[in-house]
């Protein structure tokens, strides 16, 4: 019953000199919350642009709903909702008239749209400010806006291109309640991309890690974190750590022990349960522990994991505060 | 290529409209330099003669002249203002709907074209108060229909310029290079009699003489071409520039 919402095979797209998308394949399933992490410049929205008809690929294939996208655009168009990374709406006009404009475009007839604008309006909690100009609207209520409009026409793939970029904490945990719900409630794909470790963590099914046009690795965020081989538990020593060390070599549950000057790292699972016994240990060899730290894996770790550097290295390298002027003007 | 989609048309259309009737400083902006003109230069070179006035007085040569002035400006505004929707990242929403490319070239031109007409009927109406006396009500009928040409020939060029243009940048250079240019070679403020001839060829290669020339035809009945030739020649101009429009906007889909 369910066929693959998305399918890419081989994917490159290059601008001139730049490769941004080098070679990508990935299949997203019928209903899945699938994310593209990775860090800016890494050809996420490139690889969205692609799937939602807006530029050409230059070579491989990629189908939507069964559509290739290089073949009937209008056809791909009709199936899928879109919300941009930078914002798409008129200001000048109301909320509300921005979702009629959409509406219509999309070949709804009016008693269709009256309804359905009242439903997506009521799903983002914006029906008291749906008749305010939309310049008078806050980063948080554009974004809700948007992702009101993009359901519109029920689609069968919503594409997010980060959702909550340049949001606060706050407005950001809203976006992901309302992504969750939409996910689980109603029956639509969603792909959003995201250089935000966390929101890939927390919303998605699986996630494909991207970096440098390329997918590294693809998988649920909690196999993705096993790969590292489950919790760090660091200990810092005072003094001797030669019995310690020589007592835990014997102890099966450790998959690994690093040192550094005076810290011990251990890899295990369920660190945090094994925390007194690894205390119980020290009180018997004699050993003065000054602290002791637990560290869950995270995707930021897989990351480095996989691709040597962490995520905000890459976009040290990537980035400038002009990107997003530049971007429009891409051939 | 596709269909033409009346509703697509329509909502665009609409969109135009809506933002028209909001930015109201920005619509009495663009009306007041036309109105000016009219007012103080009809009223400042009143007592002139040019050779070339096709024996009309100044204002009553000059009335046409802005109104194909007021046209070609709004006209040309209406289709670089791709620019904005592009710098403001509306453009998206529109190019990824499942709507014809053509359906939104249309839809634009719907739009300015109203707002152009809508301007134009305020200008004719000021310059009835100071004076103007065309010779008939029927003869607006081709009056309008001019106006509709000169402004979807402009659009299409406005749009044109905007599809290959990259940023806002280009917006002031048109303005300074093409449109004040066009405007003046046109004769919309005085007749190209006394000018070398070179420059009146160039004048021949300008729709807006034509859109000017026809304006005067229908609304005085003195023109230096026959107004059927004017509108003739303006239809192809209009023809023409829809085309290169559409097909410099298609091709800019891709940034």
């Amino acid at each position: 019953m369910l066929m693959a919402a998305i399918k890419v095979e081989d994917l490159v797209k290059r601008f001139d000199d730049v490769t941004a998308v080098d070679g990508i394949s990935f299949e997203v399933k019928g209903g899945e919350l699938f994310g593209l992490l990775g860090p800016n410049g890494a050809g996420k929205t490139t690889t969205i642009n692609i799937l939602s008809t807006l530029i050409r690929l230059t070579s491989g294939y990629a189908e939507v709903a069964g559509i290739s996208v290089s073949g009937n655009r209008d056809a791909v168009r009709r199936q899928i909702g879109v919300v941009f990374q930078e914002p798409t709406l008129d200001v000048r006009l109301t909320g509300r008239e921005n979702l009629q404009f959409h509406a219509m475009m999309y070949g709804l007839t009016r008693s269709e749209w009256k309804e359905r604008i009242a439903q997506v309006l009521e799903l983002v909690d914006l029906q008291d400010k749906a008749d305010l100009l939309v310049e008078k609207y806050s980063g948080g209520m554009k974004r809700r806006l948007e992702i009101a409009r993009g359901l519109i026409q029920h689609p069968k793939v919503l594409f997010l291109d980060e959702p909550t970029l340049g949001l606060d904490a706050q407005t950001r945990r809203h976006i992901w309640n309302y992504i969750h719900r939409l996910s689980r409630e109603k029956q639509v794909t969603i792909i959003l991309t995201t250089h935000y470790m966390e929101e890939a963590d927390y919303l998605c099914d699986r996630v494909a890690i991207i970096d440098k046009g390329k997918i590294v690795a693809l998988d649920t965020p909690t196999h993705l974190k096993d790969i590292l081989g489950g919790d760090m538990v660091h200990l810092e020593i005072a003094g001797e750590y030669e019995p310690m060390a020589n007592a835990l070599e014997k102890i099966d549950w450790i998959k690994g022990t690093k040192r550094h000057d005076s810290r011990l790292s251990l890899t295990m699972d369920h660190g945090d349960k094994r925390i007194p016994e690894l205390m119980n240990i020290a009180i018997r060899t004699g050993t003065l522990l000054q602290s002791v730290n637990l560290s869950k894996p995270s995707l930021e770790d897989v990351f480095l994991h996989f691709t040597g550097r962490t995520i905000r290295e890459e976009e040290a390298d990537n980035d400038s505060p002009f990107r997003f002027m530049r971007h429009p003007k891409r051939k | 290529m596709k269909a033409i989609q009346g509703i697509a048309i329509y909502v665009l259309w609409l969109r135009e409209i809506k933002r028209l009737l909001r930015a109201k400083s920005r619509l009495m902006g663009t009306l007041l330099m036309p109105l000016f003109f009219l007012t103080f230069l009809g009223m400042g070179f009143k007592r002139t003669s040019m050779p070339g006035m096709l024996g009309l007085d100044y204002s009553g040569f000059l009335t046409p002249g802005i109104l194909g002035m007021s046209i070609l400006f709004s006209s040309t505004f209406s289709g670089l203002s791709v620019i904005w929707d592009r710098e403001f990242g509306f453009l998206k929403e529109i190019m990824v709907a499942p709507v014809s490319r053509i359906s939104i070239v249309l839809g634009r031109i719907a739009g300015g074209i109203t707002t152009s007409l809508f301007q134009a009927m305020v200008i004719l109406s000021v310059s009835l108060i100071l004076g103007f006396r065309p010779r008939g009500l029927i003869m607006l009928l081709p009056a309008i229909w001019l106006m509709i040409l000169i402004s979807i020939t402009f659009i299409g060029m406005g749009l044109s310029f905007a599809s290959n243009m990259r940023d806002a940048q280009g917006f002031n250079l048109v303005m300074n290079f093409v449109i004040f240019p066009l405007f003046f070679l046109s004769g919309a403020l005085f007749p190209l009699g006394g000018f070398p001839n070179w420059i009146r060829i160039i004048s021949r290669f300008d729709p807006l003489t034509y859109g000017v020339d026809g304006l005067r035809a229908a609304l005085l009945g003195k023109s230096e071409l026959p107004l059927l030739l004017d509108l003739g020649i303006l239809s192809g101009c209009a023809l023409l520039s829809v085309i290169v429009g559409s097909w410099f906007f298609e091709k800019s889909e891709y940034m």
